[in-house]
């Protein structure tokens, strides 16, 4: 068991299901087969239960020579970050593939085999410790979502597919250039290698906005995130679930596994840029999904407010903050996924996504109010489910070090509330449209609720186990961190104070520099 | 004198090729006995021919020397675009096997053409002589001006032959301009004795201004900007399987000389930087000018305005590893090129020109082809995890911190443009459905372009060993 490839295995499984699946005639076989997938996948992660908590560096390395003229590795591992992701990942595939099971009643083939390598393609985004074998997975996954969004999306399913792929391949381009300049800095494209090394801060600055630009957008962040609501409300339940639970991690994974560690010095020299985007992000997600009629919507804004605690503890600074970002991310992933499978189940028994048109369910679907209810509470952080944890800690990292940007942070929290509540209530208690005639949850859905809840109240109550998890990682980022952006500090004022030093042997990056203040 | 017939072994065999179709095209039992033989078996022969040609190619891949008094010389490059040839020539002669605009009793004289265009392009890649590799490359050319009106009930085809003759003419006049100024200057046409001449504007004006003439030929052939009007109106009245092979193999002839010719310069030369402006030029054009196409071959055609500029990434960073970048991806580019194009000679059942409109509801018509084509397009936008994904990162390593970097973050902001149409291609076949009932394309080109689309898959996830052989040319350039 010992030289069991436990990563490759997780990665390339789904990749295996998929060849089966052409041969398999039925859409419900094909749904069953991957189903069956889906918990062998789950199962598949069994050997990660050798996981050892205390070891702050990568485990489950695999690493190969791939093409050694150009220092290409296919190297895997694992640390507490990505540990915590790719479960989330294996998590949700049999769940998406129980959310369809009736809401996907055409392409059930193509649909299952998009749902395979999209997973694929996620667990492969958070193990690989290539930068090259990064970016293959970070692409290979534009394919298969793009599929989802424009094959079974909703009506104007063209205009949000091509935007979501135009968006994120726009970024990943540049971030292309800023793996090419580390390998050439560096001589690597190993992750941990160029993690050790320290680079000149003008260097620092151009490949950081390059890198952030990407993340940004695949986070998203305030200006870039125009994408995100127009793709989760066209694309379907399973789309919509994978998008918010885990794409979205994705970005957030790219600061703290790329930005942090290559880029420190720069990391604090555009530090304050960040906060404040990541705090333009939570209030502007907070006030715009104030507005929403469309409960789709809604949560499409909630999750831009929601990331921007997680870049905002990120940039923060502070074991803390870099704690919660990393608990925001995956309470986001369990609780944004599970309301996007809740209004997809109302959304086969009313065939509409707006808020007045499903009113005064509490009293005829009890069980689905009641799962809402505990979702709904989870997401606007109340105390006592896995959200709280997360955005508790954020908001303690941000007060710890200032003060008034925790200030600043609180009415997101406020306005959380405030949407939520008004969906909640809306939907419980409003004056019944048609409801009368719609059925409880049943059985399938029952069962893909279930461990959602589960873990919300779990994670909730119990947050220990999930920290030890991630801490001895991030505490290793964040010495790493430190001593690295001290080390550059120094000449980080001389060269940042005089600009043309920096621009002058850089003005071939200038496209880079313009990214940030990009129209939206 | 020790002669090794290992050393000619692809050129011979094509050339056997060549001489068998000439005799079948001109044997009288051709012309008199139209009804009682069936023209397409006369030359049925010939993929096999051309894969038994490959496998010679292979077995040369090795072989090294000099002939014809140091003119001609066979090394670790010019065995590699052989190769590449040998390929490029197997896969175009398998697609256009069956061609529905090609009268039958010209198919012998066009399969002649083809090959003799082939082979013009395996002695280029070993020329290494200024006039040789003129004769050469007039060899292919005059072939190709032939075959490009090859295809019936179609006018636009007589157009599409004048213009590449008229834009060839000029290109090549150009070119033999620049070649008497560079024996003026340099007082040498072999590239051993130029590589030691000095190439800056400030040493040899007359040299500079011949080179870049010189070169212009071969931009023609590469369809880089601004000598790239022919390319769309060509392969818009071309028959799709003339357009395959004019899209592909000809840009392998013009990216072995210029590697060749790349090899003696140095970064931060006028000239240089004169090929880093159109290479950048060229892939912004091509990529915005083929947003706006319906027609996919016209489409294609701009495509391969923008890859001949990607292409002169590898040759600005005029470093061993630059040069087989570009080789590599060269490679690749035909690859993937010719897997687009099977695609619609296969669908294209009447040999008309497609639409976008034509791909509709293609995954329900001839789900295999539709997944061969979106490999083929994901690979052309160079996405990984397809060989184009590793063609470009080669390049893109090559070139940067060689003083090029504006051009590879040009290069890279490219592909965001690219990709929207090449999506386009993949949304058309998967996502739109088709308006009326469309016939099924005949399933037997299913296999091949499987074969093609696996082979763009695996050098994608290994494209070490191949690239190796690339890297190896390189080297012996630039060692």
């Amino acid at each position: 068991m010992s030289d069991w490839p436990t990563l490759t295995a997780l990665v390339f499984f789904p990749v295996a299901a998929c060849l089966v699946l052409p041969f398999i005639r039925g859409d419900r076989a094909i749904r069953i087969v991957s189903l069956v997938m889906g918990v062998v996948e789950l199962l598949l992660a069994l050997p990660l239960l050798r996981f050892n908590l205390s070891v702050p560096g990568y485990q489950f390395q695999e690493l190969v020579a791939w093409v050694p003229e150009w220092g290409l590795h296919y190297h895997l591992g694992m640390d507490g970050i990505s540990l915590l992701m790719v479960l989330l990942t294996v998590l949700l595939l049999p769940l998406c593939v129980l959310c369809s099971w009736s809401y996907i009643s055409r392409r059930v083939k193509e649909f299952h085999f998009s749902l395979m390598l999209m997973t694929s393609a996620c667990v492969g985004v958070f193990v690989a410790l290539d930068f090259v074998l990064f970016y293959i997975f970070w692409e290979a996954m534009l394919v298969p979502m793009f599929l989802l969004i424009a094959v079974w999306g909703g009506p104007e399913r063209r205009y949000a597919s091509l935007k979501f792929f135009l968006y994120t391949l726009a970024g990943s381009t540049l971030l292309l250039v800023a793996m090419v300049a580390f390998y050439l800095a560096g001589g690597t494209f190993s992750i941990p290698e160029l993690s050790a090394r320290t680079y000149p801060f003008g260097f620092q600055c151009w490949t950081f906005l390059a890198m952030a630009f990407a993340f940004a957008i695949k986070v998203p962040m305030f200006p870039f995130h125009t994408w995100l609501p127009a793709a989760h409300v066209e694309a379907p339940t399973a789309g919509s679930v994978l998008l918010a639970s885990v794409l979205l991690k994705m970005g957030a994974y790219g600061f703290l596994r790329f930005c942090l560690p290559l880029t420190p010095a720069a990391s604090v020299y555009f530090a304050p840029l960040m906060i404040a985007i990541s705090i333009a992000s939570i209030l502007y997600g907070g006030f715009v999904a104030l507005g929403q009629h469309d409960m789709k919507k809604l949560i499409a804004y909630s999750s831009v407010a929601h990331m921007g605690f997680v870049t905002l503890g990120i940039f923060i600074f502070t074991l803390r903050g870099l704690e919660g970002a990393l608990m925001v991310m995956l309470n986001h992933g369990i609780t944004t996924g599970a309301l996007f499978m809740l209004v997809g189940c109302i959304y086969e028994r009313s065939h509409s996504r707006e808020i007045g048109k499903n009113l005064g369910l509490g009293k005829y679907l009890p069980a689905y109010m009641g799962f809402f209810g505990l979702f709904a509470l989870s997401s606007l952080g109340f105390p006592g489910t896995n959200s709280f944890v997360g955005e508790a800690l954020v908001l303690i990292g941000v007060f710890a070090q200032k003060p008034w940007l925790g200030a600043v942070a609180i009415p997101g929290v406020l306005l959380s509330a405030a949407y939520m509540l008004r969906l909640g209530q809306k939907l419980a208690w409003g004056e019944p449209t048609q409801a009368r005639a719609y059925k409880d949850l049943n059985v399938r859905e029952w069962v893909y609720f279930a461990p959602l809840a589960v873990l919300v109240i779990y994670i909730g109550l119990a947050p220990g186990l999930t920290l030890r998890a991630m801490d001895p990682t991030l505490t290793r980022v964040l010495n790493d961190f430190r001593e690295r952006s001290v080390v550059a500090a120094a000449p980080a004022k001389t060269a940042a104070s005089s600009l043309e030093s920096v621009l002058a042997p850089r003005a071939a990056l200038q496209p880079s520099a313009a990214a940030p203040t990009l129209p939206r | 004198m020790e002669f090794n017939v290992n050393i000619f072994l692809p050129e011979l065999f094509q050339l056997a090729i060549v001489l068998a179709l000439f005799l079948l095209s001109v044997s009288p039992s051709m012309k008199s006995s139209a009804k009682s033989a069936p023209f397409s078996a006369r030359t049925a022969w010939l993929p096999l021919a051309a894969c038994a040609g490959l496998v010679a190619a292979a077995f040369s891949l090795g072989a090294h020397g000099t002939i014809l008094g140091e003119a001609y010389q066979v090394d670790a490059l010019s065995q590699f675009f052989k190769f590449a040839v040998a390929l490029g020539f197997a896969i175009a002669v398998l697609n256009a096997s069956s061609q529905p605009t090609l009268e039958p009793e010209k198919r012998a004289d066009y399969f002649l053409l083809l090959s003799l265009s082939a082979l013009g392009l395996m002695c280029l890649a070993s020329a290494v002589e200024l006039i040789t590799i003129y004769l050469a490359l007039e060899l292919s050319s005059y072939s190709l001006y032939a075959l490009i009106p090859l295809r019936s009930r179609e006018p636009r085809a007589a157009e599409a032959g004048i213009k590449y003759i008229l834009f060839g003419a000029t290109a090549t006049a150009l070119s033999l301009f620049g070649l008497a100024y560079i024996l003026a200057s340099q007082h040498s046409s072999y590239l051993a004795a130029l590589t030691a001449s000095p190439w800056s504007w400030a040493e040899a004006p007359i040299g500079i201004i011949g080179l870049t003439l010189f070169m212009a030929g071969f931009f023609y052939k590469l369809a880089l900007f601004p000598f790239h009007f022919w390319a769309p109106d060509v392969y818009d009245g071309a028959s799709n399987e003339t357009a395959a092979y004019a899209a592909t193999l000809p840009k392998l002839g013009a990216v072995v000389v210029l590697i060749r010719l790349a090899a003696m310069l140095k970064p931060g030369l006028q000239v240089t930087t004169v090929l880093a402006i159109l290479g950048a030029v060229s892939m912004t054009f091509g990529n915005l000018a083929a947003l706006t196409q319906q027609d996919i071959k016209r489409m294609l055609g701009y495509s391969s305005v923008a890859h001949a500029g990607y292409i002169m990434v590898g040759l600005v960073a005029a470093s061993a590893s630059g040069l087989a970048a570009a080789g590599f991806y060269s490679l690749i580019y035909v690859l993937m090129n010719l897997t687009c194009f099977w695609v619609i000679c296969r669908l294209s059942t009447d040999g008309r020109n497609l639409k976008l409109n034509d791909l509709d509801g293609l995954y329900r018509r001839a789900p295999f082809l539709a997944f061969v084509l979106a490999v083929a397009a994901l690979a052309l936008v160079g996405l990984p995890p397809t060989a184009g994904f590793m063609g470009k990162l080669f390049l893109l390593s090559a070139a940067w911190n060689r003083g090029y970097d504006w051009l590879v973050v040009v290069a890279a902001l490219n592909t965001a443009i690219s990709i929207y149409y090449y999506l386009n291609l993949i949304r058309h076949a998967y996502t739109v459905e088709a308006d009326g009932e469309t016939a099924a394309p005949p399933p037997d080109g299913a296999l091949w372009g499987g074969v093609l689309a696996g082979l763009l898959l695996v050098l994608g996830a290994v494209p070490a060993p191949v690239f190796r052989w690339a890297e190896a040319a390189g080297r012996q350039l630039m060692p």
